[in-house]
């Protein structure tokens, strides 16, 4: 397991020396600031709007953060043959890849924190409340899709050619069941035959990321989710993020390096 | 030959020339016109409908479900800025789930039929309206409404939904005026705004002599239209003669009152009854009753 810590530190000691993060928290923080200064008909306490793009920008964010960080691991390496010496060291390729994925994981959990911490600022500051439950039950559950996704994305940096087609595929699918993903299987029922069997192959086989979407529930201050059920859908995230990580492995185990 | 020819061109030029300033002025000169053009109507109806599933607190139909309950939205309806078309049950649109997947998203999402005046997700106790108390959270529309308004000036709804919720389940009159004002800028003579105006006036400045020239003024923009009237301009025009009309019988006009139960009678959904009233107030006056309606209460 050292060597599979190894490798995440490296990749965190990466994240925070890039500026992607801190140039998007600051786009954040900028926007959700101007967006805060505009008053309607004289009233202080409308908060929901703020909370939604707060949110939404937090959300595209972290899209945006994680594919692009996990896209460029492996081509990155590769390209710079730093590959050779790593693997040249007493460390397996599924070490590599696990502690790749680890790495940009929680990497991404330290910017969701930061930027679920400014998100609980603005919402104290205008609701002066704080529901630490339902933010906390969000934020990980964001932190959970994103290990489907960063998953995906690493697979796909072994499958596609270069860095960038992978992270474009991946937002493509990634927005794609954010959208829709929920309502495959109505669309599946007005369909007919081998066209219904497909679509509803489809709805059951992707991993629906929407289910981690709570935005809705907090920024109208519903109440928590029950935890069996949030347990349940952290679950589903670790599998789905396993698959894709094994996955991964036995690609990578038989690849060519040079 | 030449002096002709500058008599042309400066016949075309007199000719063109105030039609070409029309046309500048009713160009828009914003940027977000100038960017969007057309589109802004599309955006201003999104906003419009997020305003009511923020009413909603979330629990709203997407493009996927069953819209039957929600085909007027809610706070529109509430406000009596639309007529009222929704039938069915408003807290099923989803329906039973279908799948053991959909069964377990659903508790990832707003699953419960609230209204923000109602105390909303977070009171949750749906049906229990809190009545003239200051509406709770349903300022959470407002900021939707006013974008709405700003990207379509021209949809009247926006600002009778807005001016309602803010006259009378927030108190903020003087709002509510301002924005029920910008609304006659941008489409001056409208009487659905003149209608809402009026019952600003009546009903929270009680100045009722404002109220009657507003309403009056109103039915006086409806008949001036030369087409034949939508089926919009019967509902307002039975709303501004029946407002005119009650308004006259509190002053103890009766004969006025009289007159715009008249005019109400041919646009109301139940003219039968409105010729009871009229056959009430005519007893009051000492006037002879209609033979039809003494015809229609003989009948068994």
């Amino acid at each position: 397991m050292n060597n599979v810590f190894a490798v995440t530190g490296i990749v965190i000691k990466e994240m925070y020396r890039r500026k992607d993060f801190y140039v998007l928290l600051i786009l954040t923080v900028l926007i959700t600031g101007v967006m805060g200064s505009v008053t309607f008909f004289n009233d202080e306490k409308i908060s929901r709007y703020l909370k939604e793009i707060c949110l939404l920008l937090i959300w595209i964010s972290s899209l945006v953060i994680a594919i692009t960080t996990v896209a460029r691991q492996m081509p990155s390496e590769k390209e710079n043959r730093t590959i050779f010496p790593l693997l040249a060291k007493p460390i397996t390729r599924g070490q590599v890849l696990f502690g790749k994925f680890l790495g940009c994981w929680l990497a991404c959990g330290i910017a969701l924190l930061c930027f679920y911490v400014f998100f609980g600022a603005i919402t104290v500051s205008r609701e002066h409340q704080f529901h630490f439950l339902s933010y906390f039950q969000a934020a990980t559950l964001h932190w959970f899709m994103l290990a489907i996704l960063i998953g995906m994305a690493l697979l796909g940096s072994l499958i596609f050619a270069a860095p960038s087609s992978n992270a474009t595929i991946c937002f493509v699918a990634a927005t794609a069941i954010l959208l829709v993903g929920r309502h495959l299987n109505q669309v599946a029922l007005t369909l007919r035959g081998g066209q219904q069997t497909f679509v509803y192959g489809v709805y059951y086989a992707i991993p629906h990321l929407e289910i981690f979407d709570v935005r809705d529930l907090i920024i109208h201050n519903w109440p928590g989710i029950a935890w069996p059920y949030y347990a349940t859908a952290a679950l589903y995230a670790l599998i789905y993020g396993g698959l894709f990580v094994t996955a991964a492995c036995l690609i990578f185990r038989r690849k060519a390096l040079n | 030959m030449l002096a002709l020819l500058f008599v042309l061109c400066f016949g075309t030029a007199a000719w063109l020339d105030p039609r070409y300033t029309a046309l500048r002025a009713q160009r828009p000169t914003d940027v977000l016109s100038v960017l969007m053009g057309d589109s802004r109507k599309m955006f201003a109806n999104h906003f419009f409908v997020k305003a009511d599933a923020y009413f909603h607190s979330g629990f709203y139909p997407t493009i996927f479900d069953n819209h039957e309950s929600f085909q007027t939205p809610h706070m529109a309806g509430d406000a009596g800025a639309m007529k009222d078309e929704n039938e069915g049950e408003e807290t099923a649109f989803m329906g039973e789930p279908r799948d053991f997947i959909e069964r377990f998203t659903r508790h990832f999402m707003p699953a419960m039929h609230t209204h923000l005046d109602e105390g909303g997700a977070e009171g949750a106790a749906a049906g229990a309206d809190l009545g003239e108390a200051p509406g709770g959270q349903v300022r959470e529309i407002l900021p939707w409404l006013q974008l709405s308004a700003e990207l379509d000036p021209n949809r009247i709804e926006t600002y009778m939904v807005t001016s309602y919720w803010l006259r009378k389940r927030m108190g903020r009159v003087n709002e509510a005026e301002q924005f029920l004002r910008e609304g006659l800028r941008s489409n001056p003579g409208d009487s659905a705004l003149l209608f809402e105006l009026g019952r600003l006036y009546q009903e929270d400045r009680k100045n009722d002599d404002r109220a009657r020239n507003l309403w009056e003024l109103g039915i006086q923009r409806i008949q001036e239209e030369k087409k034949p009237l939508s089926d919009p301009d019967k509902f307002m025009l039975g709303n501004l003669s029946l407002s005119l009309s009650r308004l006259e019988e509190s002053h103890g006009n009766l004969s006025d009152a009289l007159r715009w139960l008249e005019v109400f009678k041919p646009v109301s959904p139940h003219p039968s009854q409105v010729q009871r009233q009229i056959d009430e107030l005519r007893d009051r006056l000492g006037e002879p009753v209609s033979s039809v309606t003494s015809k229609e209460q003989a009948a068994p």
